[in-house]
């Protein structure tokens, strides 16, 4: 089977959602990526180097200087025409774009691929990951989906050895979507999305000054941060740090929540973590019914002994 | 102008949705059913921009059975003015959905449609976009914030990085993330009221829909489990038990 990834990335780097996505595109046949940019080459010989890849497909236009969805579905669905089929990680990236390419295609789309259940069939998760369902595409149809990325290891990067090849299409590009801005949030802690150490707040941190908390305990340990939607719609912390069913979907190996209860939408974010602690002062509290080590208590009491307890143990 | 929001009926988000003890599908017998969450946020915003001035009708829309006109008359509730129900019991898959969609949208000659980037039970946060391309629109996904005007739709868009800020010629299609609005309380009355709204109910056989390819579902499972629950009395515990675990 030949199939198509879109590479998701950003100033001259690929997001790590390519190469975890690049895994489960590989159970599938021959990968080729495509890179959308108005400045390809940087992006292009980094695509090169990931293992599995046959070939770049490298489409340099000025229209593609932003990831708009109604620029790019256009150029994906004549890429696609030589494919069998077509993948990008579910990312908000990839949720904006994939499904309005597959339209154009005139077929449907599997979202948040964990698994490759046979030839032409698909798990993935439905009701906020209570339940996994597994779908087939039709025969004779082009498979159109995105990749759970948290589902998936990514593939290791190594020499540039996969042929760049740089492609005109001709394609009409639509005028009525136009970038304005991004306001991404600057932080010098690891990616929430890859990070293999997280810690979280949730509303019972109670304030966004006392979030300040959290901060200093996750870089002690050199963790991204994340929150609850309740935390994020407070104001504690910006949108970008939710986890759960509308936020992010992550699997560090260590996820601590502090003043978090345990809401399916947020421990659907959280399921294949490798270990979960949480703290709450309620014993009652649901996210106990899944933490791996719970403890009970005032957060604002436990976090500065943590701390203590974790600085004796590096000495 | 005319708003078109698209209602999905769904199981209600507070409740732990569970298996059939023959994993043929999900436990729907006496199962609360909302309106989808996401669409709830959509009806508000539409209500909204009627209530400033800047659109004369919101018509709600949904696909599915007879028991769907529930969760319209719930929106026609909340202020809507009209429902229609495209029937049929089978159930529709995003880019179906989106082919109805399309054609009620120009049936009714709508320039803004407003709807949910993702139904909570099958969470495929497809629709939208789909519903943009087949019809050729823009298409404004994961809004927080919305402006109009002039003609234009200036829309924020949680995305992974932060928030992104687009600008959409109108007519347009836009889905909303859970902090555009919060929606607000039906009152007693306006139940009541809502009763002698107009609900259109149109068999979808009669659309004259052709309805695409649909993936074929071959299984159900439950999620693997985690075994969790352990707790510990102290800080001093907490660490120990993550240094045995290899954590810490
Ligand atoms: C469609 C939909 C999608 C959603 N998507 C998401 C999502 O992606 N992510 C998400 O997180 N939520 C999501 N939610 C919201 C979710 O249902 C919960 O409302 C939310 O997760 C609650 O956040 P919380 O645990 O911080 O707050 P709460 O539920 O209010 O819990 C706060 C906890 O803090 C504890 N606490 C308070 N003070 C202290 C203290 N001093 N020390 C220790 N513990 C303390 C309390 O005991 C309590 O358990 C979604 C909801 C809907 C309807
Ligand atoms: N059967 C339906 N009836 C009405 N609207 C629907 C239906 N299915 C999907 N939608 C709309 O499409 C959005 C996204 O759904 P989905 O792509 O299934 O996640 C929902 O939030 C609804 O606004």
């Amino acid at each position: 089977m030949k199939v198509l990834l879109i590479a998701e990335h950003a100033n001259g780097k690929l997001n790590p959602s390519t190469a975890k996505s690049l895994t489960c595109a590989a159970r599938l046949g021959d990968v080729d990526i495509a890179i959308f940019s108005d400045s390809v080459d940087a992006v292009a010989e980094k695509a090169a180097a990931l293992d599995g890849v046959k070939n770049v497909i490298a489409v340099e236009r000025a229209e593609n200087a932003n990831p708009l969805a109604a620029v790019l579905a256009p150029q994906i669905a004549k890429l696609a025409e030589d494919y069998d089929a077509v993948l990008m990680p579910s990312t908000t990236f990839g949720k904006d774009v994939m499904p309005r390419a597959a339209a154009l295609m005139g077929v449907p789309q599997v979202s948040d691929i964990m698994d490759v259940a046979g030839e032409r069939e698909f798990q993935r998760p439905i009701y906020a990951g209570n339940v996994l369902t597994t779908v087939k595409v039709p025969d004779g149809q082009k498979i159109c989906g995105t990749v759970r990325v948290a589902s998936w290891q990514p593939a290791p990067a190594g020499e540039a050895v996969a042929s760049i090849d740089k492609r005109e299409l001709d394609v009409e590009l639509p005028s009525h979507t136009r970038f304005v801005k991004l306001e991404a949030s600057k932080s010098d802690r690891p990616d929430l999305q890859s990070a293999p150490v997280v810690i979280s707040g949730g509303r019972g941190v109670g304030s966004k000054e006392n979030f300040d908390i959290i901060y200093r305990f996750a870089d002690k340990l050199g963790a991204a941060v994340g929150a609850s939607r309740a935390a994020v719609d407070a104001g504690f912390v910006p949108n970008d740090m939710q986890v759960g069913q509308t936020g992010k979907i992550i699997a560090p190996d260590l996820y601590m929540c502090f003043g978090i209860s345990g809401a399916i939408q947020h421990v659907t974010g959280i399921k294949d973590a490798g270990t979960i602690v949480a703290v709450n002062k309620d014993p009652d509290a649901p996210i106990f019914e899944i933490a791996d080590i719970g403890l009970v208590g005032d957060l604002f009491e436990i976090l500065p002994k943590l701390e203590e307890a974790i600085d004796a143990e590096k000495s | 102008m005319k708003i078109l929001v698209p209602i999905k009926r769904v199981i209600d988000y507070n409740v732990r949705v569970q298996l059939k003890r023959d994993n043929s599908g999900v436990q729907t017998d006496g199962v609360k059913m909302s309106i989808n969450p996401f669409d709830e946020i959509a009806v508000e915003e539409a209500l909204r921009i009627k209530e400033r001035g800047d659109a004369e009708e919101v018509i709600v829309v949904s696909i599915g059975a007879k028991v769907c006109e529930q969760q319209i008359r719930n929106a026609l509730a909340m202020g809507a003015d009209r429902g229609i129900l495209v029937e049929t019991d089978d159930a529709v898959q995003p880019l179906g959905a989106a082919r109805i969609l399309q054609k009620i949208r120009e049936e009714e000659g709508t320039d803004l449609v407003i709807m949910g980037k993702q139904a909570i039970d099958d969470d495929c946060n497809q629709t939208g976009q789909m519903l943009a391309a087949i019809s050729n629109l823009p298409q404004a996904t994961f809004g927080s914030k919305v402006e109009l005007a002039n003609g234009k739709a200036t829309v924020t868009r949680e995305v992974d990085e932060g928030l992104e800020v687009i600008e959409v010629d109108l007519p347009a299609i836009i889905t909303t993330d859970l902090r555009l609005n919060e929606p607000r309380f039906v009152k007693m009355p306006d139940i009541m009221k809502a009763k002698k709204k107009p609900l259109d109910v149109k068999p979808l056989a009669d659309l004259g829909v052709e309805m695409p390819p649909a993936l074929e579902n071959t299984g159900y499972a439950p999620p693997p489990k985690r075994e969790g629950g352990k707790k510990v009395e102290s800080v001093e515990e907490l660490v120990e038990a993550m240094k045995n675990k290899g954590v810490l």
